[in-house]
């Protein structure tokens, strides 16, 4: 049985005093796409960094496709798409994808990667001269040109214009369908949500949840709906059935859970007719990957 | 957008080394050629000092000056590419995390530099080619072994190779800019480029006499114009200087 994607066990990195990266462990498996989701600060780029083989770990033990992450033999084999910059700022667009492309035995075709990715008209424009969202989508084409096995993209649709996020979804699609193993970080849940097969939720360099995107939002399901702020919720609850909760979260949104069926909806609407609250957007849905990152890693801004 | 096909099934492989660097060699040589200012010092200035004062009377030199200046020229063609150019350029090709990317692809790191080195001897041609047509046009007439002036500029591009390398590798790319080019205009001022060091005061000659620079000036003279044999005492201070650098270097570079 192949090797996963990556092991890492037991992490850890510190820089001076501050840790980073306290006792990490996560699996990536191969052919599949892992979401690493984290607030700022919560040691995500730290342990991708590390996978990738440009810092060396403090503790625990890294393996990627079952080789050192600094072991020459591994770096045809992966393909790296850094957080931002990584390009010298006077190269074109197009001569930094062949340069790169002539370091692998079976590249892609750059101008056809160039022309996938909507860069074929800035081919010739100098790095600094591209907008944010056309650096990242060179830095995407760079990442997947030489045909890697497993590919790590460092927050790749951060600075995306809707439609280039679109665009670089569907290519981490693609890769997954080609069986290439991709490991991302990302603050967008949505992404991880439609893209992942695996999320891992880290907070504090650790992880504090993971599994499929179903599993960590749940079967439960939330009534939702918005009305003026303030609204005393008491009430309803004593009207709910036992084990039920309200809550109003942010200001003037509102949040019941529990057992979700057609008398609890009368009941929640009878209150509010009694109240003389006429709602907005009143809907029934499960809970959302944000939902359930915002509860385990707070509310307070970093 | 549109949906051309593609094939991304993993087909892994890296490319042969010959082929890795020579296309990063190729890379490095065309941005030193686009760049406006590396162009300015590598190329303008050593043609417009081999101009003014190979024809003008700046200076009172025995026997022809252009055959007095275009040693001197030509060593600081040497230290604008492999010293001021490389320096900067790899100063901020760290800053901005060049360096990092390509440390991901399979292009070793000994690669990288071999890539680099081969890059600034390019540029070196050309500056060579250039510098001493000019020369020829404004009457130079140079003796002694060309082989033994080849070997000094190569000596002298690993010593200045090994000075920029290890100025990029621990100053912020901005400090390194400054200094590069500091250091090039305090070089070209007292190190016999076009100043013979016979103005400065003997006490401090002997000092002079031990920097990189004034090792190759004096050196690529006593061959082009006083026909002399393999000039051993400049080329051991210019190997110790590239010894000296690169152990140096090698041991305080940061990649990132």
């Amino acid at each position: 049985m192949d090797s996963p994607a990556v092991e890492v066990s037991d992490l850890l990195k510190r820089y001076g005093r501050t840790t980073a990266v306290d006792g990490l462990t996560l699996r990536c498996a191969r052919g599949r796409v892992t979401a690493i989701l984290g607030p700022n600060g919560a040691g995500k780029t730290s342990t991708i960094e590390i996978c990738e083989g440009f810092r060396p770990p403090d503790g625990g033990t890294v393996e990627v496709l079952g080789m050192s992450p600094g072991d020459p033999a591994l770096k045809p084999r992966i393909g790296v798409m850094p957080q931002s910059g990584g390009v010298p700022l006077t190269m074109r667009g197009g001569e930094w994808l062949r340069l790169v492309s002539r370091f692998y035995a079976h590249p892609l075709d750059p101008d056809a990667l160039m022309e996938r990715l909507g860069l074929s008209e800035h081919a010739r424009t100098p790095f600094r001269r591209l907008s944010g969202g056309q650096q990242q989508r060179l830095s995407l084409a760079a990442a997947v040109v030489g045909r890697p096995e497993l590919v790590f993209l460092d927050e790749p649709t951060a600075g995306l214009d809707p439609q280039a996020r679109h665009a670089c979804w569907d290519l981490v699609g693609e890769l997954r369908g080609a069986g290439v193993s991709v490991v991302l970080t990302t603050h967008h849940m949505d992404e991880a949500e439609k893209l992942s097969d695996h999320v891992v939720i880290i907070d504090h360099g650790r992880v504090v949840a993971e599994g499929t995107p179903a599993q960590l939002t749940g079967a439960e399901r939330q009534l939702r709906f918005r009305a003026r702020p303030g609204l005393n919720l008491d009430e309803v609850l004593a009207a709910l059935p036992p084990g039920s909760t309200a809550k109003e979260s942010p200001a003037g949104h509102y949040i019941v859970e529990g057992h979700i069926d057609p008398s609890l909806l009368a009941t929640v609407t009878a209150w509010c007719a009694a109240e003389g609250v006429t709602t907005e957007d009143l809907s029934i849905e499960r809970r959302t990957l944000e939902d359930v990152f915002l509860e385990l890693t707070g509310r307070e801004l970093r | 957008m549109t949906t051309t096909a593609l094939d991304f099934t993993p087909r892994p492989g890296a490319a042969p080394l010959t082929r890795m660097v020579a296309a990063q060699a190729v890379a490095e040589t065309r941005a030193v050629l686009r760049n406006g200012e590396q162009l300015l010092l590598t190329m303008i200035i050593p043609v417009l000092l081999l101009i003014g004062f190979g024809r003008a009377p700046i200076i009172t030199v025995s026997g022809p000056r252009i055959d007095f200046v275009t040693p001197g020229v030509l060593a600081l063609a040497v230290m604008s590419t492999a010293f001021t150019g490389q320096a900067i350029a790899t100063g901020f090709e760290r800053r901005y995390g060049v360096l990092k990317r390509l440390g991901a692809t399979p292009l070793s790191r000994a690669g990288l530099l071999l890539a680099k080195t081969l890059a600034v001897i390019a540029v070196e041609v050309i500056q060579v080619v250039v510098i001493s047509a000019v020369a020829f046009a404004l009457g130079w007439s140079p003796t002694g072994n060309p082989i033994w002036a080849l070997l000094l500029l190569l000596a002298g591009t690993i010593a200045f190779s090994g000075l920029g390398l290890l100025m990029a590798g621990i100053l912020r790319a901005e400090a390194t800019l400054a200094a590069a080019n500091l250091v090039y205009l305090v070089l070209l001022g007292i190190g016999g480029v076009v100043i013979p060091l016979t103005d400065f005061p003997a006490s401090v000659q002997g000092v002079l006499h031990l920097l990189p620079i004034t090792a190759l000036t004096t050196g690529m003279r006593s061959v082009l114009a006083d026909g002399a044999g393999l000039p051993v005492g400049p080329l051991l201070i210019l190997l110790a200087w590239a010894a000296a650098t690169l152990a140096l270097a090698s041991r305080t570079f940061k990649w990132e």
